[in-house]
């Protein structure tokens, strides 16, 4: 299987397309979380302007806002790298090696679990099962899933990542 | 030939099926039938769940339909130059699809209909028997409704196994403005895939369930909490929702009955823990998931205060043919107080992975050897994780177990999910235990002591037997740690991760008097 790298750049943080998408949205029950995924969505983290802009909106403190983002691992509060790149370290993944995985993408990212190469381009995170254990080890690159990995698979990826922008 | 036959071929847009290059095959398979000017219609359906045959490529003929399997776009032109378009013999070929001894012996319920069409067709969802449950329970009393799953003997597919329709009997009876029925759909658990199965392959299943699960108990409002990791099926759902909404079966009116049932579809942030019941119900009203304090039940008072059903997928998905084949050909499937079918996940380190559903007694042993095939790396068996990361580890001595919820208990482990993760002997149940400690370190959401504190005391005493440090002591101290995260705990994190930690110990114990190793090896 050909390994896709996708090159879609998020746009840079806007206060005000940022104010539309927390309107758009405001009105659903319990709001927080689908306004939170939209901002990420767009902008690929949020942005620490979310905070009092969603607080306000939903007439709710901004401790309790920034206690969400916080509280959950999805959201960001800096910007990834351009491409991220999450591998499964789960107990079905562990059981066919991806742990030996992980240290390989680790060294020749230089980055540890959680962190984004200093040129900005990979964000290499932890997973914890991505519903793909019947082809692990499992990965998902920039949200597209990859299962079957191993080592020779997991270079191509990597070598293909390095030349994409 | 002047006049062209069309021939349909399948090809799965299932997420695991996408994984290991399905969309390649496609395109290849589409790109090939152009060149040779054939007329072929390819098919994006949903996965039979045999990932161990993925890419699983399905070509319609008069013999039925005919499978190929791990097919990559490089088999594509040599596929066609055999004869594939009418299900000839090729290395790949793996005959009829439902002869197929994997899928033959099965007892398909649930995902009787996964993975045969396009998920998106609610003309295919009709024409294989979809709604004809909701058409039956819209000629039946709410009450009855309710009875007819109490009588079923479905119990919660997400682990607890609390049966279902005592739930819904104390929504059903519970006084409130507005009830909802909401859908565990944050299938954390390692080694489990079903739920995401069934929504990518057969959604409209899932939706027919919740009807009638708020039909049944008066809920005008249904939530479906998907996992962020579960784009795929996230997508799937939004767009069969909007659907259904189309063709009159969601909002005002539903299926022509007089009836309300509005549904919506809500995603995770990445929390394992929001697969607690009242985790996830805090964060979908837009909270931390943090767990809450029972009583109240979520059935008197869940989401937004109002009386709410929370059942899993598989619970919900179960509904449908309940009420349409009624409670009793469902309860004659299964063994003691486990009646039914189980979707049984099978992972890891085993040949022939995939979605296996049985009706309950079928043994660990069974499922591992007759349709796994053994270790996909050839190396013996050792382990055997089932019910997720807070069940218990199983060794070979073990294998007779039923897969039911009583005989997984009697075992001091748990049946959970459905989901086995396999394990060669390559496996250090030491390091296994250590992880537990480690994952529910991470995902405790903080709220009680014995799991917020204890997890993270356990990782470091583990980590102290395996440096070799006063090992004695140590395993005292965890075992000490374990009873009282077991008796103390707010919810099953705390409370079930010792499952996997006293099952390594007590089967394992080699691994725990290993030569000593440095700390950091150890992590």
């Amino acid at each position: 299987m050909d390994l896709q790298v996708n090159n879609r750049v998020a746009p840079p943080w806007d206060d005000a397309e940022a104010l539309e998408i927390v309107a758009r949205h405001r009105q659903m029950p319990g709001a927080t979380l689908p306004i939170l995924h939209a901002l990420q969505e767009r902008f690929g983290y949020i942005g620490r302007a979310a905070i009092p802009m969603v607080a306000e909106a939903l007439n709710l403190s901004q401790a309790e806002i920034h206690g969400v983002v916080a509280f959950y691992d999805d959201f960001r509060e800096q910007p990834p790298g351009r491409h991220t790149l999450r591998m499964c370290r789960a107990e079905a993944c562990q059981s066919m090696g991806c742990n030996t995985l992980v240290e390989q993408a680790e060294k020749r990212l230089g980055v540890g679990l959680g962190a984004t190469t200093a040129d900005g381009k990979v964000t290499l995170e932890a997973a914890y099962c991505l519903g793909n254990c019947a082809c692990a080890p499992a990965a998902m690159l920039d949200g597209e899933l990859i299962g079957r990995l191993d080592s020779a698979r997991l270079d191509r990826l990597l070598d293909r990542l390095e030349s994409a922008s | 030939m002047s006049a062209k036959i069309n021939t349909k071929v399948y090809v799965p847009r299932d997420a695991a099926a996408l994984s290991v290059g399905a969309e390649d095959v496609a395109v290849a398979i589409i790109g090939e039938a152009r060149r040779r000017k054939l007329d072929v219609t390819v098919v994006r359906n949903g996965s039979r769940g045999l990932f161990w045959a993925e890419p699983l490529v399905e070509v319609e003929t008069s013999q039925g339909r005919i499978a190929y399997g791990r097919v990559t776009a490089a088999d594509v032109p040599g596929l066609f130059d055999g004869a594939f378009l009418k299900g000839g013999h090729h290395r790949l070929s793996l005959g009829v699809t439902e002869d197929i001894p994997y899928l033959k012996h099965q007892e398909r319920l649930t995902f009787a209909r996964c993975g045969l069409t396009d998920p998106l067709s609610i003309e295919d969802y009709r024409r294989l028997g979809g709604f004809r449950g909701l058409a039956r329970a819209l000629t039946l009393a709410p009450d009855s409704i309710v009875e007819e799953v109490v009588e079923s003997g479905l119990r919660g597919r997400g682990g607890a196994g609390f049966p279902t329709g005592i739930k819904w009997r104390t929504v059903r009876t519970a006084s409130g403005a507005q009830k909802y029925v909401v859908c565990n759909a944050d299938e954390g658990d390692s080694g489990t895939f079903a739920d995401r199965l069934l929504m990518e392959g057969d959604p409209f299943l899932l939706i027919e369930g919740m009807i009638i699960a708020g039909i049944a108990v008066g809920a005008t409002s249904g939530y479906i909490y998907v996992r962020s990791e579960y784009p795929h099926a996230f997508r799937t759902i939004k767009q069969a929702i909007a659907i259904a909404y189309k063709r009159g079966y969601l909002g005002v009116g539903v299926a022509g009955g007089p009836f309300v049932f509005d549904l919506d579809v809500r995603l995770g942030a990445g929390s394992y823990i929001c697969g607690e019941e009242t985790a996830l119900l805090e964060s979908l009203e837009g909270k931390r998931g943090i767990i809450r304090y029972r009583p109240p039940l979520p059935a008197i008072k869940g989401l937004f205060g109002q009386p709410t059903i929370v059942n899993n997928v598989l619970s919900l998905a179960a509904v449908p043919l309940i009420l349409d084949k009624g409670a009793t050909f469902y309860r004659d499937f299964g063994m003691g107080r486990s009646r039914g079918t189980l979707p049984i996940q099978l992972a890891g380190n085993v040949k022939r992975g995939g979605l296996i559903e049985k009706a309950f007694g079928i043994t660990l042993g069974d499922v591992i050897e007759e349709f796994g095939g053994g270790t996909a790396s050839g190396r013996p068996f050792r382990a055997a994780q089932v019910g997720g990361p807070l069940g218990a580890y199983f060794p070979r001595d073990f294998l007779d177990t039923p897969l039911d919820y009583e005989s997984f208990t009697a075992r001091k482990g748990l049946l959970g999910h459905g989901g086995i993760v396999v394990f060669d002997d390559t496996v250090d149940l030491a390091r296994q235990a250590r992880f537990a400690m480690e994952f529910c370190a991470i995902e405790s959401c903080g709220k009680c002591t014995p799991c917020r504190i204890g997890s993270t005391r356990g990782v470091e005493i583990i980590d102290r037997v395996i440096a070799g440090q006063d090992r004695d002591r140590n395993l005292e101290l965890l075992n000490d740690l374990c009873e009282l995260m077991q008796d103390a705990s707010l919810c099953a994190l705390g409370g079930l991760t010792p499952y996997p930690v006293l099952s390594a110990l007590e089967h394992f114990p080699e691994d725990f008097d290993r030569p000593a190793q440095s700390l950091r090896a150890a992590e």
